[in-house]
């Protein structure tokens, strides 16, 4: 346990991509195959089932330092995370534990996890007594979950790639899909030879530039190919050697978090590589479809294990927009029309209603594309994707040949009326800001927003907040309404838990308008509009 | 008529006619120690400890400046006012008042453990204690200074096996003197920036033994900081001066650091917990050794701490001042005011 304290501490105070990679690659060097196997599992998410609520852990604690609850949420506010606040109240002051090596207190606590609640209490209460303050918070952390090292799965795997002789595809490879560290020997999870071609491979993805130029520009309108824009997970699709392999933009292994694509193992022949969106689809008859929020997607992405009740709350569909790879063959150097007809084959022979082809835009003119463009919302896309039609598939994001044009946010300018401390990095700074449009000579909170902002304005506006505090709640402080900003946000909807009648899709700050003063922003009435007129 | 009111120039002795650590240019006032947000400018007298004078004129030029030792009682309009020891920074008191029998006694900062330089801190018994609480949550816990020096002596020892140097960050006043203890164990190649330098020659003309120090100028090569150890007060961190130190590490000492999100946001290589104020059970000790039936709270945590001594049979009441409140520490916390 010491070792591993050790290096979520050095992962948590380094900043430098390099020193986090020689601490993972200097602790898999020493590490028990046992200790790794579960390292790796919890590093790619696969937390053990919480054997313990965060509740109970909160209630064991001040039990047994005798300590209100009110001033455990004070402690609570101030730190920004449970496991760290518990360890630092706790607080030992041995410096030398009992040490068990890390897989036992995992194993215990997967062990526990039936057992009645005294059990586990005196277990954990056992384990606080015998351990130091930095490992107490990584024993919480197991519990609770949520190691925020910034340690990515990709920066894993070349720490692993280091150590082991393997290449980080293989091992990308290997460590997904379902493996439980449990019963998994780290030999059989990596030390094998591994000389067969990695089937899973994605091809590299081309991405487009955002349209800056006018449309004019582009030259003669027939040279062109136009797509909606949607608003999801640019993902591939591969069947090679009878398997079936997800990938996103992030070149993360998502096979796994989509289990409706496992079909198109079947429907798909060998050889195949098909680039497209991941996102949630509402089927509807005659095989038409209606893309939903990104934030349904979400939900999905966070979990490990998806249940059968958010499969159909947000079903998972794939809108191809181009083939790859034809019957084991790389085509990505043949001109996107021939492609796209090569496309529109396979999706009909896969004939399913999950497999949908990104439909074309048509259009005589630029002006017309100009006009459908502003309708992207209409069509809940984002945007519109511009392709060359005699354009090839390049690598990474280049200029020339595809271009993305987004629509525009809409906005709405608000005044600040509650701040909040942030959590992790930020745990000392108001950061967190509810914002109120005017409704008459009220003012009515309608979103809260995080980003948006840089370091140097949140350190001004949070000045800004400890200056002008009128009350507190917790850790809510109501501020003075001064401070104005343009709220951009995606999508509107009727929401009858908002005391303003709107709920707001990605609502963020654009920019701080200190060239507005409060009484200058947009009301009520406003917001409405634009619910009467993109809410649908 | 209270001994002492909370008045908007700060705290008032209006029997006394003078003022405590007063953010306002008054006529007399009292001070507890020479950090910039307890000794204002523009007062017309100052009474202070015999230490804190050199460091005062440092900060605030020549003024009529009367000190007294600790223990040492003066009477300034029949009210007797005495200080002690408040373990906080060199010459750090806490002041006592008394007048008809009644006694109070204001911290200013303090802390518990004796530093080495800043005098071993004097329970005093009152009435009425007015205590700051910078650190008045259980949260904070500190462990003994030693084994925080030992902790960056292997850190400075870390560096120079890979040929960094080692920037450490602390006050100017207090935390620099403070660590040079441990430093000075460790290596004689000792570089400072030109504020702590200044601080540090003041200390020296006021007779200080202290370590020799070299102050880092433009003219400083980077050879010269070798495998050094240079001090720079949090204002120098991250600005074009720390370029000179081509491979370095940089350690800040802090009671912030306690909390681990804290040392990411200010992107340290380590972080060492060492406070000059008391930590939450050194408040509370400190409180109870004063006996005081009724305790004041300024400057941090004024609510947490004052309700949790209500629930413990101590009647507290909070204090807003304009060096204490919750929002002032967390500046500290960036950096931008003496901690
Ligand atoms: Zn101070
Ligand atoms: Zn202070």
């Amino acid at each position: 346990m010491k070792a591993f304290a050790n290096l979520i501490n050095q992962l948590n105070s380094s900043t430098k991509t390099s020193d986090k990679l020689k601490a993972l690659s200097d602790y898999f060097a020493v590490a028990t195959d046992k200790d790794k196997v579960w390292v790796i599992a919890l590093f790619s998410g696969r937390r053990p089932k919480r054997a313990v609520t965060a509740t109970q852990l909160k209630t064991w604690c001040m039990e047994s330092i005798n300590m209100q609850p009110w001033l455990f949420e004070e402690c609570y506010n101030t730190v920004g995370d449970l496991a760290e606040t518990i360890a630092l109240l706790l607080s030992n002051q041995h410096n030398s534990s009992q040490n068990f090596p890390l897989h036992h207190y995992i194993e215990t606590l997967i062990s526990i996890e039936k057992e009645s609640e005294a059990v586990k209490k005196n277990y954990i209460l056992q384990s606080w007594q015998q351990l130091t303050q930095d490992e107490i918070f990584v024993f919480n952390k197991l519990i609770t979950g949520g190691f925020r090292i910034g340690v990515s799965q990709k920066l894993m795997v070349n720490a692993l790639a280091k150590t082991t002789q393997l290449s980080s595809s293989v091992i990308t490879h290997r460590i997904s899909g379902q493996w439980n560290a449990a019963n998994t020997s780290f030999h059989h999870l990596l030390s094998e030879e591994a000389n067969s071609i990695d089937a899973s491979k994605p091809y590299p993805f081309y991405l487009a530039y955002a349209l800056d130029g006018a449309l004019k520009d582009l030259g003669n309108e027939n040279e062109w190919q136009a797509e909606w824009k949607w608003d999801g997970i640019r993902g591939q699709i591969i069947k090679r050697s009878n398997e079936l392999f997800v990938w996103s933009r992030g070149e993360e292994l998502m096979t796994d978090k989509f289990p409706e694509y496992q079909i198109f193992s079947n429907l798909l022949h060998n050889g195949t590589v098909l680039d497209g969106e991941i996102i949630c689809l509402q089927l509807n008859t005659g095989n038409t479809f209606k893309p939903l929020p990104f934030a349904l997607l979400q939900t999905r992405i966070g979990r490990k294990n998806i249940s059968k009740k958010e499969l159909s709350n947000s079903p998972v569909g794939f809108i191809a927009y181009d083939v790859l790879e034809y019957d084991g063959e790389d085509i990505r150097n043949k001109p996107l029309t021939e492609r796209r007809y090569l496309l529109e084959q396979i999706i009909q022979a896969v004939h399913h209603p999950s497999l949908q082809l990104s439909p074309l835009i048509h259009f005589n003119n630029w002006h017309e594309l100009a006009q459908q463009q502003q309708n992207a919302r209409a069509f809940d896309a984002e945007g519109i994707m511009l392709k060359r039609k005699n354009s090839v598939y390049q690598v990474g994001r280049k200029t020339g040949d595809w271009w993305k044009w987004k629509v525009a946010p809409l906005t709405i300018d608000a005044v600040m009326i509650y701040a909040q401390k942030g959590h992790g990095r930020r745990s000392n700074l108001y950061t967190d800001y509810t914002f109120a449009v005017k409704d008459g000579d009220k003012l009515v909170p309608f979103t809260k927003a995080y980003s948006g902002l840089t370091d140097k304005e949140f350190a001004q506006v949070d000045a800004f907040v400890k200056k002008n505090a009128l009350e507190k709640f917790g850790p809510v402080r109501t501020v003075k309404p001064e401070l104005v900003f343009e709220i951009a946000f995606e999508g509107i909807a009727a929401s009858n838990r908002h005391k303003s009648g709107v709920a707001l899709r990605f609502p963020r700050i654009l920019r701080w308008r200190q060239d507005k003063k409060a009484d200058e922003i947009n009301t009520l009435e406003d917001l409405k509009q634009l619910l009467e007129q993109y809410g649908k | 008529m209270a001994l002492i009111e909370f008045s908007d120039k700060g705290l008032y002795c209006p029997i006394g006619n003078f003022f405590i650590d007063p953010w306002k240019p008054v006529d007399n006032a009292v001070i507890t120690h020479a950090h910039s947000d307890h000794a204002r400018w523009g007062s017309k007298n100052y009474l202070c400890h015999t230490q804190t004078k050199p460091l005062l004129q440092l900060r605030l030029g020549n003024n009529n400046y009367q000190t007294v030792d600790w223990n040492e009682s003066v009477y300034i309009n029949q009210v007797k006012v005495s200080l002690h020891p408040a373990g906080h920074i060199i010459g750090s008191s806490q002041i006592r008042v008394e007048y008809n029998g009644e006694v109070w006694v204001v911290s200013g900062d303090y802390k518990l453990e004796n530093d080495g330089i800043s005098g071993e801190f004097e329970p005093v018994k009152c009435h009425t204690f007015i205590t700051e609480s910078t650190f008045g949550l259980p949260i904070y816990k500190w462990k003994p200074q030693q084994e925080i020096f030992q902790q960056i002596q292997q850190w400075i020892l870390n560096n120079q096996s890979q040929n960094k140097c080692s920037v450490l960050i602390a006050y100017s006043l207090g935390k620099a003197q403070r660590v040079l203890q441990a430093v000075t164990k460790v290596t004689d190649n000792i570089w400072v920036h030109g504020a702590i330098y200044n601080t540090y020659e003041t200390l020296i003309n006021a007779g200080w033994q202290l370590p020799l120090l070299k102050r880092v100028t433009p003219e400083t090569t980077k050879e010269a900081l070798h495998n050094a150890v240079v001090i720079a007060p949090p204002s120098a961190d991250g600005t074009p001066w720390m370029k000179k130190f081509y491979t370095y590490s940089v350690g800040v000492c802090s009671g912030w650091m306690q909390v681990r999100g804290n040392a990411r946001r200010r992107n340290v290589d380590a972080g060492f917990v060492l406070s000059d104020h008391a930590d939450w059970n050194g408040l509370l000790q400190a409180v109870k050794a004063t006996e005081a039936n009724k305790v004041f709270v300024t400057h941090g945590f004024q609510s947490a701490f004052a309700r949790h001594l209500n629930e413990h049979g101590i009647e507290a009441a909070e204090v807003k001042t304009a060096f204490g409140d919750e929002e002032d520490v967390q500046e500290n916390n960036s950096g931008s005011t003496n901690e």
